[in-house]
This record gives structure tokens, C-alpha cells and sequence, in this order.
């Protein structure tokens, strides 16, 4: 932040008011945090305070102090959930990142005929909700009458996106194709920023394209390339809406327990186990926080 | 009850205390009681002079109309249909509504295998204090079962579906086969089927909590007893074993097409003959009328094929009944509407909407049995669905918290469907499951 | 990558400059030296199936809404096919069940004006307030925020639900418009915009001259703020308009979903037993849904543009 400097009618300017205790920042900040309170504060305590309990169909409202917490870790269904977006996350992040890594170094290279048609059509799925598209590679994935039922008596296979072997990696595609242009953007963002001199000196070094990614591209991105993936983790972790609607269509490979999420949703919403639910979802949100700090500190010693 | 969503809005400037805030809310009509909680046929009629306004929860399509009929007999009641979801979205809704002690209905439709479980947790409205006792012969048996829990009546039967076996003529007569009657011939015709067109199967199956339990059922099976809060599964009992090793047949040997019920792959099965039959209850025709016009005049109706000592046996498959919640306020004019639309004029609305009676008048009269359908090539099909009402096995009972273990169906035995392995071991891992979340609720579950 | 509870998307586009600091030149495209810039045909083409893999869903969506329920099963996907139903379908959509679609359109604009709208106001004003203001409690604020994004949908969904039951907000609006009121990335982008936008001498002028904070703000500072709030305005919106999850669970009546919720029990109905079939109904719902926010897109890329390039610059 700039420091004022005092004005050169000699009139002394009152320093900074980091001195005195100032309130007035509290006027702009309120009403932000009175409703931040409301909507996560709040809900976040009574979570914590459901997950001590524990309430029946027959027996009522009891206080079991840690024992949903014993219960969850001895869970085997939580942790199949837990290794599955663990897995989905190994896997897809890299595969999203790099290909809008891949979109953006080509968008910035300058190098492409009409790049303001591709920078919008690749990120216009971002603009499409979670739900249509869904619903959409639910209708094509399917193999008597959708898309790839039409692929697959044209080239005589047998791909069924949502059996059991395919369904996270057809999972995957969606996220993938839902959230890759936002990826490229961000990427696309820093890339824009990158002070001109830098190539200037590159160019005097004759250095070519490679050489100025590496040495000039790829280090400013870094920061970018860490809230990326930071994102992508705890979204990867949260995943829901898109094997919840596709459940109907894959009953049998889309279990109710397919994500941490899906199975906490379905304990509350199904089974009326809230107690359960908010413990589960208490887990997986420590976890993420952890995963998501080791990777900003990662991230950030690099850079230093 | 009505919904909080025409209130005026309120200003929720709550400090975070983290514990559950129980706001005084003006005009918030979470009372839960208000109104009569019993009276007679007079008291009803008397209700239903005065204006007032029920919420109705339902997906039948002929709700509206009879929402519309009951507005015209008595003008100062209004009806107000809403379509919360339908079968289990509307039950979490329900649910939801229950525990929060506000934001529900007056009158919600309920299937019948959903009936133990909202019957019994207390939050529908005994209905026998209404006297509706009285109307036991005018159900049937089966439907009157499902809606008297422990003593008490829990709702009115709006539609029944025994089950029976629908199938498409033209693929039997185009491939020479008889149509099945014991599940051998069936089991045989589906190999014929497959073998003469690998797209082309007997009938559709990916794992349905539904089918699965009516087919139990039909083979004799009791797999759930309820005493209390004692409640016992036994899902390898021999009737359920006689149906798992009948149908593994089919799944274990690809016999059974990988489409799921109710889905546009589904219809066109139907429509285009490479589903040949469906073993459904006795609502179905209506739905194939407006879902699979194109196969008009292909469709027959039979009885469900039986096991091998030949007895003729059937079961209930579907079909809702029609409750007053507890926390309505308006009980007396909620009563009069279920009592209307189930067992006065209503059912006669229902019935020409293509609703499947469940009222024995309605069933044994001549014009209902004599009626000889267009689609089904002028077949009178009543008389196989009320065949079929009469050999519906006895006994049968859900458990009180069915709604929640068909949520888990597939998680357990949809690994059987998968995996073509044999659907015992499915069922064995869907009653320890079903037996775990018992045990957790506070139930003593007992898995033999 | 899946948004948070409020609907809100958890990214915030940030670049440092480079070390030392100096004021940046932004690259123009084309601006970096070099041998002449030659556009290349094999990474256009290259960039072109990226094109096709990211259009073709929606091309299809369009195709499908002009089929009949009968043709959407019996025909290529990718053609058309059929009858041309385009209009009937849309007049269908618009009618069926006395045009609940067009009250769950009415919806979703209610939730994005005043949601969005809402929440780029108090996002606006938390980041100028952080960025300018020093104040007690602004490190422990900073930390709580930042703090929240971390915090999975499910974690709070379940509370929030049962705490709104028991305020009786549930089935109303409130339910859907108070989540969606926090934007922790919006308030982070005006933060770190602000810093430079706003610059300091500019503000303790007005002090001098005696103007209060808020006529500052509204009347100065907003306008510096400008490009980094249409760019948070523009997010919010699509985080508002596509928001399923809360509405999900806070709603049990179709009197107010909104446009996403709506087209999901379209289709769970039409996949339940006596359901309707209503398949073209939904896919040309879902062609109605995503046009309005596509156009929306399409017509202000200049500003999220500049927006999100400008306010990725931090001191």
C-alpha cells in the first residue's frame, strides 16, 4: 500500500490512521461479515455441535461426545468415497490443467488465426450449469440410443461410459470440459500481464519460444498454476452435482456413497442421519483445508 | 399447512451463536395442531362449508382434476395441487417438512410401501378418529392392509396395481413362441428372444428396489416382520430364495435387457419390440397409452407366470394411498378431501383419468370388467388385473423404514446386476445394510 | 472444480508482477518481439478440436431441441431429423404445467439481480474496506474469509438447512438469496484491485475537502472501481443463475425454483414410474436456460476481460 506523501504546501497531512484504533473500516466491512456470519459462521458452529449428537428414530436426541467421529473412521463406505475423489482428484486436476495450460500458452503465443473465437467457445461450458450439462453427456453417453450408442455401431465396439470401469473417468470428462476454459482464462490472465521488457531482454538473449515458456512464462504462472490447483482440489474433494444427477441413468455404478458429499447428502436427506452427515462433512473439510494449505505452502516456498 | 412463501419477508439479522435458533416468527404457522384432530361425518360436512384452503403433495396426473371436482360440490374450499417430486423426492421433502415442524402439506400421496414408515413415526393423522374405519369393505384387502398400521388407519387407498405380466404380442407370434405361464416357459422364451436378435430381450432389469421386493413377495416370500420397534429381515427366506435363483437365470446369462425402467431408452424398447414383456402392476396401461402410442394393438395383458407347482400367485406392485399429516391445519376439511377423492364421487374421477381402482365396487362392477381395450387389441383387461387382486399372497408387510433401505438397493445388490454374479449374495449384503441402519436408528433388527 | 454453497466460484485469478516491482507494461498481443509473428495453421487446427470438443455438447443440445419426443430416439444425434419442432417444443416448454418454466425463469432473475447484485455491493464494499481501511479485527476478518473457501458445500448445507427450517426461511426466496450474498472470491478481486485502483492520495483529498466515507465511496471510488466490479458482477451472475445445490435442499415447492432445480425434476419425473415423458421438454429447457447467459457472456466479454487482466495486478 502507497504511504502518502505530504503535499507541498508544508501543510502536515495526518499520518496513516494505523495509530489510533479506527473503526470507520468496520462501516464497509459490516454488512459483509454480518451476512458471512449468518451464512458460514453460524452454520459451520452448529454443524460442529450436530456432529456431537446423535438422534433417532426411536430414542430420540442423545450427546455421544466423539463417537460419530469413531464411527466415521472406522467407515468403510467413507473411505471407498474418500479413495475415490482421492483418485478422481490424481488424475483429473493434471489432465485439466494441463490442457488449459496447453490453451493458453497458444492463446498468449499469439500464433493462432481468429484466437478470440477459440478463447470464447472454450470457455463458454463455464457459462453452461452443472445441471444441462449433465444432462447433456447423460443423453450422449447413453448406448442403445445416444451419441455413443451411434459410435459404437459404427465402429463396432462396445464403450458404455457408465459401467462400473468408466463411470469416474466419464465423471471426470464432464468437470473436465465444464471447468477447463475458466483454467485457461486464469492461466490466459497472468499470462496477458507479463511486463514486455522481460520478452525484450529474452529477444536480445535470442531466445526462442520454448526457451521464453520455460524461462519466462511457465515462473509467472506459478502463482496462478497454485490457486488452480488449490481450487481444483477442494472442488474435487466436494464433488457432487454431477454424479448426483447422473445417478439415474447409472444406478448400479453411481452409488449412494460415490463421493464424500453424495454419501453425506444422502445421510441426511435419506436416512435422516443429520448427526452422521455433518460429521462426515466436517472430515472431508479438515482434510481439504489440510491438502489445501500443504499445497499453497508448497507452492509459495518454490517460489521464494 | 400452508407454505411461508406468501408471507411478508423478514429481516434475519441473527448473531452467530452456533446452536439451533428457535425465532419467535409472527404469521409462521408451524402450530402443528391446529384444527379438530378428530370428529365425525358431520363435523367433516360442516368443515367443508366454511372457506379454507389445503396444500395437496402428489404426482398423480389426475390430481387436478380432482382438485377441481371437490372445488365444484363444495365452492369454498380451495385445493391447491403441488407437485413436490415424485415417490422419493417427495418423501425427503416430506420428510424434511415433518422435522422442521413447518412447511408441509395438508394432504400428501404416499405409496403403500412408504406407508410403515410415515405411518409409524408418528406424523400422520389416525383416521379412524374420523370414523373412516367404517370404509374397510370398500378397499381391498391388500390396500386395506397397507394402510392400517398398528390398529390404526393411516390413510385412504387411492389406486392399487397388482401385478401382472404385460407383453408384446407380436414378438411372440413373429418368433412362434407360446406365451409363458410358469417362470420355465419364460426363462425359455427368453433364451429364444436373445438368441434371435442380440438386441432384443424378454424384458428390461437394472436393479429396482420395487420389482424386486413385489417378486419376492409373489414367491411367497415374508422377508420383513415388524413388532413395535422389533423388526426382523430375512431376505433368504424361501420365498425370496426362490426368486433370486429363478430370475439369476436371467441376469446371471445377459437375458435381461441393461435399460432402466422409465427411461427414453426404455420407451423406445417398448415401442419398438426389443423389450417383449413387462412384469408391472396393473396402473401400467395408461402409461403405455400416452408414453408408447406407436405400439397400439401390440400389447396383451396375462397373468404373472407361476413358480413350478403351478399355484396362480400375485402381488401389489406401486400404487399410493392418500394421508393427512399431523401437523395440518385443517384436518377436518384435509379429511373430507381424502375422503372424497378415495371413497366418494372422487373415485370415479380417478378411474376415468386411468387411474387403476382400488375400491371393490368399482372393481367388481360389470362395466369395469367388461371393458375391452383399444390399445390392448380390444382385450378386456380388468378381468386379469382383478384375477389377479384375488391371488395376491396374504401377509405381506414392509419395513418402517423401507423408503430409506430401497435408497441402498442398488448399492448392494445392483453389484449382483453388475457383476452377473448370483443375486443371493446381493440380497444378503441389502439385508445386513438394511439391518445396520435399523439397529442405528434405535430399532432392534434381528438379520436371520 | 465444483462452486461453494453460495453458488460462488472459487478461483481468483492472480498474477504478481514481476520481481522488482515496477509499473507493467501490459503485453499486447502480438507485442512480444520476436521473430515476426507468423500465424501457425497446425496449432489453429490443433486448438480447433478443442473447439469442437467444448461446442459440441451444446451443439447437440440445439439439434436436439428441434426433434420431436418421438425422433430425439430415433435418430443420429448429431443431425437433424424429423419434423422441424423447434417453436412447438419452445411453445411447450413455456406451457406445460401452466407455465411453471416461465414462473422458474421469473425466479432465477429474481435470485441474480438481487443475489448477484447483492453480492457484488457487499463484496464491493468489504474489499475497499479492507484494502483501505485499517481497522481492528482486519487480520483476523482477512483470515476467516480466506479460511472459508476451504470449507466443503456439504459441511454447511446440512446446518444452514435446519437452521433456515427453524427460522422458517425455508421455501421462500430468503433461502436462496442470503447464501448467495457472499462472494469470498468477489470480496478477495475487490481487495486486491482496489489496492492500486483506489490510490490513497486521491481519498485523503476528499477527506481533506470534508466529505464523508461513503460519499467518497459512491462518489470516487466506485467509478476506479469499476472494471474489477463488473468482472465480479459478471461471476456472480453465472454463480447465481446455475446455482442447484442449496435451492435443492432449501426448496419443496416448485413455486419458486429456479431454472436449474426445475429442469432436474423435469427429468427425474419423466424417469419415474407413470412419469410423463417429457425428454424434448427438458433439452429444450435447457436450451432456454443457457442462452440468456451465453448472450450475457458473449455481450460484455470486453469487460470481465479487462477485468480479470487489471485486477490480477497486486502490489
Amino acid at each position: 500500500m502507497t504511504t502518502v506523501s505530504p503535499p507541498a504546501t508544508g501543510l502536515v497531512v495526518p499520518r496513516q490512521r494505523s495509530q489510533k484504533r479506527d473503526w470507520t473500516g468496520w462501516k464497509f466491512v459490516g454488512p459483509f461479515m454480518l451476512i458471512f456470519a449468518l451464512v458460514l459462521i453460524a452454520p459451520v458452529i452448529y454443524s460442529i455441535y450436530l456432529s456431537l449428537f446423535k438422534e433417532q428414530l426411536i430414542g430420540g436426541n442423545s450427546f455421544v461426545g466423539l463417537d460419530n467421529y469413531a464411527q466415521a473412521l472406522g467407515d468403510a463406505r467413507f473411505w471407498e468415497s474418500l479413495g475415490r475423489v482421492t483418485l478422481f482428484l490424481v488424475v483429473q486436476v493434471p489432465i485439466m490443467l494441463v490442457l488449459a495450460l496447453a490453451a493458453a500458452l497458444a492463446l498468449d503465443s499469439a500464433r493462432l488465426y481468429v484466437s478470440s473465437f477459440f478463447r470464447i467457445a472454450i470457455f463458454l461450458p463455464y457459462a453452461v450449469p452443472a445441471v444441462v450439462a449433465t444432462l447433456m453427456w447423460g443423453f450422449i453417453y447413453g448406448t442403445q440410443f445416444g451419441l455413443v450408442g451411434n459410435l459404437n455401431d459404427f465402429l463396432g465396439t462396445a464403450f458404455a461410459p457408465l459401467s462400473n470401469t468408466w463411470v469416474l473417468a466419464s465423471v471426470g470428462n464432464i468437470v473436465t470440459w465444464e471447468f477447463v476454459g475458466y483454467n485457461m482464462l486464469l492461466f490466459y490472465a497472468a499470462l496477458r500481464v507479463i511486463p514486455v521488457d522481460l520478452y525484450e531482454a529474452a529477444e536480445l538473449d535470442g531466445a526462442g519460444a520454448l526457451r521464453i515458456i520455460r524461462s519466462i512464462k511457465l515462473p509467472a504462472l506459478r502463482p496462478a498454476i497454485v490457486i488452480g490447483t488449490i481450487f481444483s482440489i477442494i472442488g474435487s474433494f466436494q464433488l457432487f452435482n454431477e454424479p448426483n444427477i447422473l445417478q439415474s441413468l447409472a444406478p448400479n455404478a453411481i452409488t449412494t456413497y460415490f463421493t464424500p458429499n453424495m454419501y453425506a447428502y444422502n445421510l441426511s436427506f435419506s436416512g435422516q442421519q443429520y448427526n452422521y452427515s455433518a460429521t462426515i462433512a466436517i472430515i472431508v473439510g479438515l482434510l481439504t483445508a489440510v491438502i489445501a494449505y500443504v499445497v499453497q505452502l508448497t507452492g509459495s516456498r518454490k517460489e521464494s | 399447512m400452508k407454505s411461508n412463501h406468501s408471507k411478508a419477508r423478514r429481516t434475519a439479522t441473527v448473531v452467530a451463536t452456533g446452536l439451533a435458533m428457535s425465532l419467535a416468527l409472527a404469521a409462521c404457522s408451524s402450530s402443528g395442531g391446529g384444527g379438530a384432530d378428530s370428529g365425525t361425518a358431520d363435523d367433516i360436512e360442516a368443515a367443508l362449508q366454511e372457506k379454507s384452503t389445503i396444500t395437496v403433495w402428489g404426482w398423480a396426473p389426475q390430481l387436478d382434476d380432482l382438485a377441481a371436482g371437490f372445488e365444484k360440490e363444495y365452492p369454498n374450499v380451495t385445493v391447491d395441487v403441488v407437485n413436490a417430486g415424485t415417490g422419493d423426492d417427495q418423501y425427503i421433502k416430506l420428510q424434511n417438512a415433518i422435522k422442521a415442524g413447518s412447511g408441509g402439506p395438508d394432504v400428501a400421496q404416499i405409496e403403500y410401501y412408504a406407508m410403515p414408515q410415515f405411518g409409524l413415526s408418528d406424523a400422520l393423522v389416525d383416521l379412524s378418529d374420523f370414523g373412516f374405519a367404517d370404509y374397510e369393505d370398500d378397499f381391498t384387502a391388500s390396500t386395506w392392509n397397507s394402510v392400517s398400521l398398528d390398529g390404526g388407519i393411516y390413510a385412504l387407498p387411492q389406486d392399487s396395481g397388482p401385478m401382472a405380466m404385460f407383453y408384446n404380442q407380436t414378438v411372440f407370434d413373429s418368433l412362434g413362441i407360446a406365451v409363458p405361464t410358469t417362470w420355465d416357459e419364460y426363462i425359455a422364451a427368453a433364451n429364444t428372444i436373445h438368441a434371435a436378435n442380440p438386441d432384443a430381450y424378454i424384458t428390461n432389469d437394472t436393479g429396482d428396489a420395487g420389482f424386486t421386493t413385489s417378486m419376492i413377495w409373489q414367491a411367497g416370500g415374508q422377508p420383513y416382520s415388524t413388532d413395535g420397534t422389533d423388526v426382523s429381515i430375512d431376505l433368504q427366506d424361501e420365498g425370496s430364495k426362490k426368486f433370486a435363483d429363478m430370475w439369476g437365470q436371467l441376469t446371471q446369462n445377459d437375458l435381461v435387457a441393461p435399460i432402466s425402467s422409465w427411461s427414453d431408452e426404455w420407451y423406445k424398447g417398448l415401442a419398438d419390440g426389443t423389450i417383449a414383456t413387462l412384469n408391472i402392476g396393473a396402473w401400467m396401461p395408461g402409461n403405455l397409452e400416452s408414453g408408447v402410442p406407436a405400439a397400439a394393438g401390440n400389447w396383451r395383458v396375462a397373468p404373472l407366470p407361476t413358480y413350478a407347482d403351478g399355484t396362480a400367485a400375485s402381488s401389489e406392485n406401486g400404487g399410493s394411498a392418500d394421508a393427512v399429516l399431523k401437523g395440518s391445519d385443517n384436518k377436518l376439511v384435509a379429511a373430507g378431501f381424502v375422503q372424497w377423492m378415495n371413497q366418494g364421487a372422487g373415485a370415479q374421477i380417478s378411474i376415468d383419468g386411468g387411474g387403476f381402482p382400488s375400491t371393490t365396487a368399482d372393481l367388481e362392477s360389470d362395466e369395469f370388467l367388461g371393458y375391452e381395450s383399444e390399445y390392448f387389441g380390444g382385450q378386456k383387461i380388468n378381468e386379469v388385473f382383478a384375477q389377479s387382486i384375488d391371488d395376491v399372497v396374504p401377509g405381506w408387510s414392509y419395513l418402517p423404514f423401507q423408503v430409506y433401505a430401497n435408497s441402498i438397493f442398488n448399492d448392494s445388490v445392483g453389484g449382483s446386476y453388475e457383476s452377473k454374479g448370483d443375486l443371493n449374495t446381493g440380497l444378503e449384503a441389502w439385508e445386513k445394510a438394511s439391518a445396520d441402519y435399523g439397529n442405528d436408528q434405535g430399532f432392534s433388527v434381528t438379520a436371520e | 472444480m465444483t462452486s461453494t454453497i453460495s453458488g460462488d466460484p472459487v478461483a481468483a485469478p492472480v498474477a504478481p508482477a514481476a520481481k522488482p516491482y515496477k509499473a507493467p507494461r501490459y503485453a499486447r498481443k502480438g507485442a512480444q518481439p520476436g521473430t515476426a509473428k507468423k500465424k501457425s495453421t497446425w496449432l489453429t487446427v490443433i486448438m480447433g478440436i478443442g473447439v469442437i470438443y467444448s461446442l459440441l455438447p451444446l451443439f447437440w443440445l440445439f439439434v436436439s431441441s428441434t426433434k420431436t419426443q418421438g425422433e430425439l430416439l430415433n435418430s443420429f444425434g448429431l443431425w437433424f431429423s424429423g419434423p422441424f419442432a423447434f417453436f412447438d417444443n419452445i411453445a411447450a416448454t413455456l406451457t406445460y404445467d401452466d407455465g411453471v418454466f416461465v414462473r422458474w425463469f421469473l425466479n432465477t432473475l429474481l435470485y441474480v439481480v438481487v443475489g448477484a447484485g447483492g453480492a457484488t455491493f457487499l463484496a464491493t464494499l468489504g474489499g475497499y474496506g479492507l484494502a483501505k481501511f485499517n481497522f481492528p479485527g482486519k487480520k483476523a476478518v482477512f483470515a476467516v474469509v480466506i479460511g472459508a473457501v476451504a470449507i466443503p458445500g456439504t459441511a454447511l448445507a446440512v446446518p444452514t438447512f435446519l437452521m433456515f427450517s427453524q427460522m422458517g426461511l425455508t421455501n421462500t426466496p430468503w433461502a436462496i438469496i442470503l447464501p448467495s450474498l457472499i462472494s469470498p472470491f468477489g470480496l478477495y478481486l475487490i481487495w486486491t484491485y482496489a489496492l492500486d485502483a483506489v490510490p490513497t492520495e486521491v481519498l485523503e483529498a476528499a477527506r481533506m475537502d470534508g466529505a464523508g466515507e461513503f460519499r467518497t465511496f459512491f462518489t470516487i471510488s466506485l467509478k476506479l472501481l469499476a472494471p474489477g466490479l463488473v468482472t465480479v458482477l459478471l461471476f456472480t451472475v453465472v454463480a447465481t443463475w446455475n446455482n442447484y445445490f442449496l435451492p435443492l435442499i432449501m426448496l419443496s415447492e416448485p413455486t419458486w425454483y429456479p431454472l436449474t432445480v426445475g429442469l432436474k425434476q423435469w427429468n427425474a419425473q419423466a424417469s419415474t414410474a407413470g412419469g410423463d415423458p417429457i425428454y424434448n421438454l427438458v433439452i429444450t429447457g435447457s436450451l432456454l436456460t443457457i442462452i440468456p447467459i451465453i448472450v450475457a457472456f458473449l455481450f460484455l466479454q470486453r469487460f470481465w476481460q479487462s477485468g480479470l487482466a487489471a485486477g490480477s495486478v497486486k502490489a
